[in-house]
């Protein structure tokens, strides 16, 4: 892992890529993500009042994100502190904007409306697409909702610019 | 098969969640934004993207193959129209809002991002809005 060379180095790093991809996905499914029975049960928020408390909620989610959370607080924390750039990387890519805007939560609000609806956020609805055919027409609906929103956007900055 | 406890299980997944998301940011200095990642690798130009097919590829593959040993529980198959329009949502949404759980939940809670906070608590709230209206988790 050397960080002398500023030049990118395509085969090790699509590599990291890839096995990023591979760690996700079995974390998505072991975490029960890829289930959207579960996702819904988690949402599900009003049965936690069915009975005694969790009543028919089902929290399992709570202790995916809870989990995953613990670990990247320690990696944002850490990881500039240990390296001054990524391995394969000549910088890191930080997300630039810090203002609360309507887009945020107007795409926000309609995402979690879809969510809510299927069960299906993209993550675990890319790593069932191969194995389910409700994911399958799901991914592919929201590859043309990305490709839409793309189009709406450069249309609108144009019209501003 | 998974003989694990679920909450367990939960949380061991959620581990490995976090560790992807720190191999990519350790070793690309990229956000494990599923999302965003997706969208981009459609639209950005050819060349320097490469890494975004990648990890595409090893989420598909991978979900694929591991989730093959795994008896899903059976939900009864939904309606086209129902799918469609919740892709749509989603796709739509996760572009004009910059994120989805794992760019927003996952990745900018753990930068204590405070448009990513702000992100959560609006979309966990429409998500339990929506099942709530449609009964669909009953």
């Amino acid at each position: 892992m050397s960080n002398e060379s500023q030049a990118p180095q395509p085969v090790g790093s699509l590599g990291l890529a890839f096995s990023a991809g591979l760690l996700f996905a079995a974390g998505l499914v072991l975490a029960g993500m890829t289930q959207p029975a579960k996702v819904l049960g988690f949402l599900n928020i009003t049965a936690a009042w069915q009975g005694a408390f969790p009543g028919r909620w089902d929290p399992t989610l709570a202790f995916v994100m809870g989990a995953a959370v613990c670990v990247t607080l320690l990696a944002f924390a850490w990881t500039p502190q240990m390296q001054r750039q990524p391995w394969l990387s000549s910088q890191f890519w930080l997300p630039s904007r810090a203002q609360i805007d309507a887009p945020l939560l107007i795409g926000a609000a309609l995402f979690g409306v879809g969510w809510g609806m299927a069960g299906y956020c993209p993550g675990p609805a890319l790593a069932s697409a191969l194995l389910s055919v409700d994911a399958l027409i799901f991914t592919t609906a929201m590859l043309v909702g990305m490709a839409l929103c793309k189009t709406f956007l450069r249309k609108t900055v144009k019209i501003q610019g | 098969m998974n003989t694990l406890h679920p909450y367990l299980s939960a949380a061991l997944g959620g581990l490995l969640i976090g560790l992807a998301s720190w191999l990519l940011w350790a070793g690309l200095g990229r956000i494990a934004g599923i999302s965003s990642i997706t969208a981009d690798a459609m639209s950005e130009p050819k060349g320097q993207h490469d890494w975004r097919w990648a990890f595409l590829a090893g989420l598909i593959l991978g979900g694929c193959l591991l989730g093959q040993g795994l008896e899903i529980p059976v939900m009864p198959t939904r309606s086209w129209t129902l799918l469609c329009a919740s892709g749509l949502l989603v796709g739509f949404g996760t572009v004009l809002g910059s994120g989805c759980t794992s760019g927003h939940g996952v990745c900018g809670l753990g930068r204590m991002s405070g448009r990513s906070l702000l992100a959560v608590c609006t979309f966990m709230a429409a998500g339990m809005l929506a099942v709530t209206w449609m009964g669909v988790g009953a």
